[in-house]
């Protein structure tokens, strides 16, 4: 019996474990408690999915860490998240590409940094960079924009998918008796004989230990839990993502010379088989501010038209901005208050993604520090997603899925050729998507060049009808998720 | 491996256009005519118009019963229409990959007449800023939503556009219940019949806002407005929970993209001829995928034409199953047809001396009764006089002087005097 609420009350007696935030670090915590079968665990989710806020919202890079501060705790978690995540998506069917990544040098300054990155690179374990000349540059990627000076290959960067990932975990962990509350905003903190109480829009939550994955909201969290370790100044970042024809222009990753002012625009392909670019690199103070802008949008563009000229001349299929946590330091903060029976993990910026599944073992070591004895741990059952990468067959592309169920071949969004039996099943999953957005994150659905022009009142009929059909959980809200 | 199965013609996509080729190329004995609809059912973009204006002026018909029309001609014709089935991409010069509930299959023609029409360009592609609110529709949406699926749209519509697919969502968004609060557009006056841009600014109150782009979308979940600029820079919010893009047709080329068909940088379709033939040997092209949004009157006009092609080409490549028409009906070469400036497109764009089929313009600015000049190489064509028409109205330029054309000669051009 799986449990995810969106409504009603809580559970009145404490969990050993709440996780506030269930984007893919605070999810991949809370599958990682999942493992120790004696531990009453809660992942706690102000939104009404998994993995809406920075999470859904980031450039899909799975990363080698090769330009990681050295020896600084991100640097060793995106090294060992790296190695984990990539098996662990063989495994539960999370597309991942090793497409490899250039970063290309304009000037001769940024050409002279690159032996220098390359350096940092070996000290980041990760051997295998080799710089390239011009001339193997443009043979790798024809379509380049011309006067590149050569590039630093980085051959184990890969691409993944970010909403499979989030929910493979989410999804693992409710199978593994975690429960999910989601729509339940955590309003007030307090700690009353060793129990914290949480004050959600749901009302009272109680959990002898805490797991602070807030994103964005850690700082907010932390400090009402008496805390004061760091502010999150929200970074925005805007990307826009090409039509699928422009994927046949770029092979890699490719990325600018690294400046003071950061990493810069990258343009990428993508494992749904687009071109991301982006993203734009602001600083705000409005946590809500993911609005993309003109001058954004605008910026974006004159640099892609540098690195991919060809790439202007295709369509637009999105345009999305998220914010980084961004805390004025360099590193993660992450870190056990064992007298609060907290741990903050905080600061986590787009690496986050890499790392999660070892930020999630760090925060298992971090709980035993403020007391947790999780008990015997055991192998969970693996997870297998549906597929929403280009580099693997989609059920479309199967005839014996579609000769055992023909919905598999009943095509309902055309330009993402997402079938109804992949829509039914999501709409099934144990993880419901609540709104046409989570629809499309776990299937593609109207999020083709045609934005739902063709299919997008169908896909919403459906979505409408999965809900009437489902069991409605108690106080769940009534309005459908729109458009 | 899919198994290939055999048909003489391919048609991909049952709109007006497609519809007409099948239907016409069935009466003519052209062999097993197949079309192949994505959809559930066939008709194409008529199919979500519940509005009248289609048929002719002694038989006004709505979009539905036009749609139901060419779809049961086509089969009384003795075509077969395959509904669910998608052509996802070629396997062969005229081999095209499909699946549907069936499982995949692959159809080897001897010809295939490309009818996959076109699309509005959303609010992404058009790199309208702001927040991703729900309540962002295109017509074609919007229509499906409110005339197939009888779905709530929103209360407060703010649509932009002000051309005539503008006014129908207008009617459309007003039909499901719903207040429209203006229209935007950032030319100086609407593109549509001045008593219909009357009638629904006076009669229905419903401003029109001119010299104004939607410069941004506000609002977390739902949309709560959006962001206007006029042109001297002033901007005011608009309160709504929907707003609606309207126009900027794109054809959906997808398929003839896949299949590398040289496309027509202005119409962004497959670049043909007089005879609607594409690049590819064999592959012709028809309706709304040449040029974007015309009439289903012009889509079907052209759906018949191609047909007429595909018989030529058929009977010149002789009889029998497995001969591609393509191979032994190579494209005359023909030279390229272009315009100038104020004109945006025309379509075919290539030009042969035999070529019979109407042109199809489209013009940047209005047009009245403009004298269109027709050269090659300084030499004049043709002169003529032509009816006229507003920006993003297009208009016809008959092809009788297309005999005169040199295949040697170079490019064509059309201007206007």
């Amino acid at each position: 019996m799986t449990v995810v609420t969106t409504g009603g009350p809580l559970p009145p007696q404490p969990y050993d474990v709440a996780v506030v935030g269930a984007g893919v670090v605070g999810s991949a915590i809370a599958r990682a408690l999942a493992r120790h079968p004696r531990l009453r665990v809660a992942l706690v989710e102000a939104q009404d999915d998994v993995g809406q806020g920075t999470s859904k919202a980031n450039t899909a890079i799975l990363h080698t860490g090769f330009d990681a501060v050295p020896g600084s705790l991100e640097a060793r978690l995106v090294r060992e998240g790296a190695r984990l995540l990539t098996a662990y998506a063989a495994e539960s069917g999370i597309p991942v590409e090793r497409v490899g990544a250039l970063l290309v040098a304009w000037d001769r300054e940024q050409l002279a940094t690159l032996p220098r990155l390359a350096g940092k690179a070996a000290r980041n374990d990760c051997h295998d960079t080799r710089l390239l000349g011009p001339a193997e540059l443009y043979a790798r990627e024809p379509h380049l924009g011309p006067g590149a000076l050569g590039a630093l290959h980085v051959p184990g960067e890969s691409i993944v998918c970010p909403w499979t990932t989030t929910l493979a975990y989410a999804t693992q962990a409710v199978r593994n008796g975690v429960h999910l509350h989601l729509e339940c905003r955590v309003e007030q903190a307090a700690r009353r004989d060793g129990v914290h109480e949480l004050t959600t829009t749901r009302g009272t939550l109680r959990a002898h230990r805490l797991v602070n994955a807030a994103g964005l909201h850690a700082d907010t969290l932390d400090r009402r839990l008496g805390l004061d370790d760091f502010t999150v100044t929200p970074r925005r970042g805007q990307l826009i993502v090409y039509d699928k024809f422009a994927r046949s222009l770029v092979r890699h990753i490719l990325l600018p010379v690294p400046t003071a002012l950061g990493k810069g625009v990258l343009v990428a392909p993508t494992v749904h088989g687009n071109v991301l670019l982006g993203p734009t690199a602001e600083d705000l103070d409005d946590k809500r501010a993911t609005g993309s802008t003109a001058d954004g949008l605008a910026a974006l563009r004159e640099q892609g038209r540098r690195v991919l000229p060809a790439l202007l001349d295709e369509e637009v299929t999105a345009v999305y901005a998220g914010l980084r946590a961004a805390t004025g330091h360099e590193d993660y903060r992450v870190r056990a208050h064992p007298a609060q029976g907290l741990v903050t993990v905080g600061g986590i910026r787009s690496t986050g993604l890499t790392a999660s599944l070892a930020l999630a073992e760090h925060t298992l070591d971090l709980l035993r520090e403020t007391g947790l004895d999780p008990g015997p741990a055991r192998d969970l059952e693996p997870v297998r997603m549906p597929n929403l990468g280009e580099a693997f067959p989609r059920p479309y592309q199967r005839a014996d899925l579609i000769a055992a169920d023909p919905s598999y071949g009943t095509l309902v969004c055309h330009c993402e050729r997402v079938s109804l039996g992949e829509i039914r099943d999501a709409l099934a999953g144990p993880v419901p998507p609540r709104s046409l957005d989570g629809l499309r994150r776990r299937t593609r659905a109207r999020a083709g060049r045609c934005q739902g022009f063709h299919c997008g009142a169908a896909v919403r009929a459906l979505f409408e009808a999965g809900r009437r059909d489902a069991a409605p959980a108690p106080g769940a809200p009534a309005e459908a998720g729109g458009t | 491996m899919s198994a290939v199965r055999q048909v003489d013609v391919l048609v991909v996509g049952a709109g007006p256009a497609g519809l007409t080729a099948a239907a016409t190329l069935a009466a003519r004995g052209a062999g097993r005519i197949e079309v192949l609809e994505r959809e559930r059912t066939p008709g194409g973009a008529p199919r979500t118009c519940a509005h009248g204006g289609f048929g002719s002026w002694r038989r006004p018909l709505t979009g539905p019963r036009l749609a139901r029309e060419l779809a049961e001609a086509a089969v009384r014709a003795g075509a077969v229409v395959r509904t669910g089935v998608t052509a996802l991409d070629w396997a062969g010069p005229l081999d095209l990959a499909t699946v549907g509930p069936e499982g995949p299959e692959i159809l080897r023609a001897r010809a295939v007449v490309l009818a996959t029409g076109a699309r509005e360009r959303p609010r992404a592609a058009r790199l309208v800023p702001g927040t991703r609110p729900a309540g962002v529709y295109t017509t074609g949406e919007l229509q499906r939503a409110v005339h197939l699926h009888r779905q709530p749209i929103g209360t407060r519509v703010v649509i932009v556009g002000a051309e005539d697919v503008s006014y129908a969502a207008a009617d459309t968004a007003r039909r499901a219940g719903a207040e429209v609060v203006a229209l935007v557009t950032d030319l100086p006056t609407h593109r549509t019949a001045p008593a219909r841009a009357l009638d629904t600014r006076l009669r229905r109150g419903v401003p029109l806002l001119t010299g104004a782009v939607v410069a941004e979308l506000l609002g977390h979940g739902r949309l709560s407005g959006v962001r206007v600029r006029h042109h001297d820079g002033r901007t005011a919010v608009l309160p709504c929970d929907t707003v609606v893009f309207t126009g900027d047709f794109v054809p959906e080329h997808e398929l003839a993209r896949r299949g590398g068909l040289v496309l027509d940088p202005r119409t962004r379709g497959p670049a043909v001829d007089g005879a609607l033939r594409t690049s590819r040997p064999g592959v012709f092209a028809a309706g709304n995928l040449l040029h974007a949004v015309e009439r289903a009157a012009t889509a079907a006009r052209e759906g018949a034409l191609a047909a007429a092609a595909v018989t030529a080409a058929l009977a010149a490549a002789g009889p029998g199953a497995g001969t591609a028409a393509g191979p032994g009906a190579p494209r005359p070469d023909g030279v390229p047809l272009t315009v100038d400036p104020p004109l945006r497109w025309i379509t075919p764009s290539r030009v042969t001396p035999a070529d019979a089929l109407p042109y199809t313009l489209r013009t940047a600015s209005r047009l009245t009764r403009p004298l269109l000049e027709i050269t090659q190489g300084g030499r004049v064509l043709h002169r003529q006089r032509v009816r006229g028409a507003a920006a993003g109205r297009s208009l016809t330029l008959p092809a009788h002087w297309t005999h005169r054309v040199d295949p040697a000669g170079g490019p064509v051009r059309v201007a206007v005097r």
